[in-house]
């Protein structure tokens, strides 16, 4: 279902949780509310859900006003994150809850709620209770009980917040898999990027009661439209002069502007690796760390520590080692603006260098 | 050192708590069984142990439907704000740093023949102090924070994210209650409604002041058994006594039974 | 049933019936006590207090309470650490018996007191044969309040025994501690908020308490006449107004004492 918010607000005492926000979400796409614990994208789910009510603002199903609508005439499917399953009911049960408080027939509710098992991958299990489950299975129930009533929008309350890192990733890519086969609408909430990033269509970045930005995981990671945003997602080194590196001079000292430069922005490595020679600066290994996949490098470059990766396939690098550094661009921002800057000397033409 | 502590602690339950229970045991029957049988089936008797018996009834069930729904309310309500709700919250202990004398005298000062609200139902026709429904009354007051305070912590520890799912899912308040908190919330009920007639059942002081103790009317078992004692028929209050600690013990089973399934569910 | 219960108007009708309910059964009576009291104006109300037999029933109840309160908190306290701390034979069922006093009418419970500690009674006559009187005198009413307030400090300490951790007694062994210096180090640290909770709780009912004591209590005005039987005969005597002036000191006590409790559960849940 289309979904449209505007001007959302909601106080809770004197704290302002959500502030002015608006967004809207197309039909059938899978978005991630992201941001730091206490920011406000539980409060947005839950108005969404009618499970709170909301001081200002508009929210538009199918462009019909839900506003003044109780939960129960929503139509949509909430995950909580502890799952919330009726703990005195079997999963059967707990499944053919939404069903049979509509009165429907109990033959269609055992054929409903059996696909759903079979969907779900919990077959065998129907008449366990929950807390004989494990914390997937919970997981799989809670979610098949969301979707029984077939609601037109699934809400999500970090859903994997409570379960192991080892099967949390399974359940992702599951989860990913059955949304896109059931073809619903959902927004879930998670203060885990790589989760975002990885399930959601599109990301949602919720700070302090605002949108910060919404966007697809690659557009916000490629560009962060403010520096809380450039900061959450993605490592990143925060400079205060960036003119001391080399190819960033022209931005002056006082200007009050200061730089962002995530590890992949910056190459690290011996003068003959580098084809531009000229556009790199002297730096000292401080730290090397082995992070399984590549080595995580901090070099120190004119007053400032940077970080970065190098492969391993690479000459190994040591501790104390001068080396070249190629900063090849920066996220600079000030109180006015943000914007990216390519290195100068990266763009020195050709011709230069013969 | 540990068996010297142990020996004490018997030693504190057997003189505080099993002799005085023997001594009633063996006070009652001291002229027989037929001693104890002629006592409780004095008119007088019998018609306390039922005016008891519909107190204890009427002041449970009023109780526990006004008692879980206070906690209901004072737990879960939105439409209180959290000031009001923590204010009434301190209330509902009162009862418990009232003297029951006090209660009584309360009940006597606001709704006696003399108040107005008393003369009011006097002329009317309907006595309140003095007569059953003072007793009632007195009786509610004394226990109402008893279910109150079982249910109130089940309500917190459980949460209402069970009760939202059910809202999410198409269940309106009266669903969501008997299917949901129902099952959650039903041991404590119980044991709440076991407090609650074990404190009805004893109720003394309270309803002595209100009810005016006058035989074969308003007068409870525990008021018999004090006007037996003044007046020492101590066979006569020791039989009734006896089947009064004989209940108390069967409700202290069950609160230990109810407890247990309580800690399960 | 459920459409017809959806209506706001039944919704509106539940809350306030129940919160009516409420200040009518708890508020209303307690404003009833202090609104009649002050009725016949302040110069009654100070000569109904300033009755010496009204002020020393407050001050006996006072003392005797102290008294039954400082007892319970002791033997409480060694009880609630037997029962958790050892296991031996019968230990369920002491356990159970515990609340014994909460299910008893407190007037049986007097009854009690008065057939084990009676003239007649074998305790009650070596007493007597040392010169040494129990019933109808203070330490029968001390008995009495011992016995009605005897669950409160067990179960207000038995919790907190349970919470501690093993390991912080384990800790203390290890670096030298002797059995005593861990029990005042780390258990009686411990088990500190419940004596003062449990404490608290068993004085307010002792000053209260009226079944038990009026049965073993002699009732001899400035020595055995405590607060509740006195303003249980002022009753009697249709001193309604004298009645609730003694009352109304007892109540402010009562919930000066409740509200004490429930700032130090407030600060024991705080830490």
């Amino acid at each position: 279902m289309h979904i449209e918010v505007r001007n959302l607000n909601k106080h809770f005492g004197d704290f302002h949780a959500v502030k002015d926000v608006s967004f809207d979400i197309e039909k059938g796409h899978l978005i991630g509310l992201l941001g730091p614990s206490g920011g406000g994208k539980t409060s947005i789910l839950r108005m969404l859900a009618g499970l709170e009510g909301l001081d200002s603002g508009e929210i538009r199903f199918h462009g019909k006003l839900v506003n003044a609508l109780p939960p129960q005439e929503r139509g949509i499917g909430f995950v909580f994150q502890n799952y919330a399953l009726f703990k005195h009911m079997t999963v059967f049960d707990n499944i053919a809850f939404g069903l049979k408080v509509k009165k429907i027939p109990s033959a269609k509710v055992k054929s409903r709620v059996m696909e759903l098992v079979e969907l779900t991958g919990l077959k065998g299990f129907e008449k366990r209770y929950p807390h004989q489950l494990s914390g997937g299975q919970r997981q799989r129930v809670a979610f098949a009980r969301a979707l029984a009533p077939e609601p037109q929008l699934l809400l999500l309350d970090e859903p994997f917040a409570a379960i192991d890192a080892k099967i949390r990733q399974e359940l992702r890519t599951w989860l990913k898999d059955l949304i896109e086969r059931v073809g619903i609408t959902s927004i879930f909430v998670t203060h885990d990027q790589d989760e975002a990033i990885e399930v959601a269509d599109e990301i949602m970045i919720i700070n302090q009661g605002r949108v910060e930005q919404k966007g697809t995981p690659w557009d916000i990671y490629k560009e962060p439209k403010t520096p809380f945003v450039a900061t959450f997602i993605g490592e990143s080194t925060l400079i205060d002069h960036v003119s001391d590196l080399k190819g960033f001079e022209e931005i002056k000292k006082d200007s009050g502007t200061r730089a962002l430069i995530r590890p992949e922005y910056i190459e690290v490595g011996h003068e003959h690796e580098f084809i531009l020679a000229s556009a790199t600066e002297a730096g000292i290994i401080r730290h090397l760390h082995f992070r399984g996949s590549e080595w995580l490098v901090e070099v120190e470059v004119a007053g400032h520590k940077l970080i970065t990766y190098r492969s391993l396939e690479k000459e190994t690098l040591s501790i104390g080692q001068e080396v070249r550094v190629l900063v090849h661009r920066a996220y600079l921002f000030n109180e006015e603006r943000s914007w990216i800057m390519e290195n100068r000397l990266k763009d020195v033409p050709v011709s230069m260098m013969i | 050192m540990k068996k010297y502590w142990i020996t004490l602690t018997y030693i504190v339950f057997i003189v505080l708590i099993i002799i005085p229970l023997l001594k009633i045991g063996s006070g009652a029957f001291s002229e027989g069984f037929s001693g104890w049988k002629d006592s409780l089936i004095r008119p007088e008797a019998i018609h306390a142990l039922l005016v008891t018996g519909l107190v204890v009834v009427v002041v449970t069930c009023i109780n526990t439907l006004f008692g879980v729904m206070m906690a209901i309310y004072l737990v879960r309500s939105h439409w209180l704000s959290r000031k009001i709700k923590s204010f009434l919250n301190s209330l509902v202990d009162l009862p418990y740093a009232v003297s029951p004398v006090i209660g009584g005298l309360m009940i006597v000062l606001l709704l006696g023949p003399e108040s107005i609200m008393g003369g009011f139902f006097e002329n009317i026709g309907f006595r309140v102090v003095y007569a059953f429904p003072g007793m009632v009354i007195a009786t509610l007051f004394v226990t109402f924070p008893l279910m109150v305070r079982e249910v109130m912590p089940v309500l917190q520890e459980i949460g209402a994210q069970q009760e939202e799912a059910a809202s999410t899912l198409g269940a309106y308040g009266w669903t969501t209650f008997w299917k949901v908190t129902w099952p959650s919330i039903q041991w404590a009920v119980l044991y709440g409604v076991v407090l609650t007639v074990a404190r009805s059942l004893g109720e003394f002081g309270a309803v002595l002041v209100v009810s005016g103790n006058i035989m074969n009317k308003t007068q409870t078992a525990t008021t018999l058994v004090y006007q037996d004692v003044e007046n020492f028929n101590v066979i006569a209050a020791n039989s009734v006594a006896l089947v009064l600690a004989a209940i108390s013990i069967g409700l202290l089973l069950m609160m230990e039974w109810t407890k247990r399934r309580k800690g399960v569910s | 049933m459920n459409t017809i219960l959806r209506h706001k108007g039944w919704i509106w009708g539940f809350r306030s019936t129940v919160l009516l309910y409420f200040i009518m059964l708890i508020v209303l009576p307690l404003l009833g006590v202090y609104f009649n009291s002050f009725s016949l104006g302040w110069s009654m109300f100070v000569e109904s207090v300033s009755d010496p037999i009204a002020w020393k029933s407050v001050l006996l109840t006072l003392k005797l309470a102290v008294i039954a309160t400082l007892i319970n908190v002791v033997i409480g306290t060694m009880i609630a650490w037997v029962l958790n701390r050892y296991s031996f034979f019968g230990r369920s069922i002491l356990n159970s018996l515990v609340d014994l006093p909460f299910a008893l009418p407190t007037a049986v419970g007097g009854l009690m007191i008065l057939l084990l500690l009676g003239p007649g009674s074998f305790i009650g006559s070596i007493a007597e044969s040392l010169g040494f009187e129990i019933v109808f005198h203070q330490p029968a009413i001390v008995i009495a309040m011992v016995f009605v307030t005897f669950p409160f400090v067990i179960r207000a300490v038995q919790p907190l025994l349970e919470e501690i951790d093993p390991s912080e007694e384990e800790a203390a062994y290890t670096m030298g501690a002797s059995g005593s210096r861990v029990f005042r180090k780390v258990f009686l640290p411990s088990m500190a908020p419940g004596m003062i909770s449990g404490g608290m709780l068993a004085f307010s009912r002792a000053l209260a308490e009226f079944g038990a004591v009026v049965l073993v209590a002699g009732n001899i005005p400035g020595r055995t006449l405590i607060a509740s039987v006195f303003i249980y005969g002022e009753v009697e005597s249709d001193n309604a107004a004298g009645a609730a002036a003694v009352s109304i000191i007892l109540l402010t006590l009562s919930f000066s004492i409740l509200w004490c409790i429930n700032l130090v559960q407030m600060r024991g849940r705080r830490s």
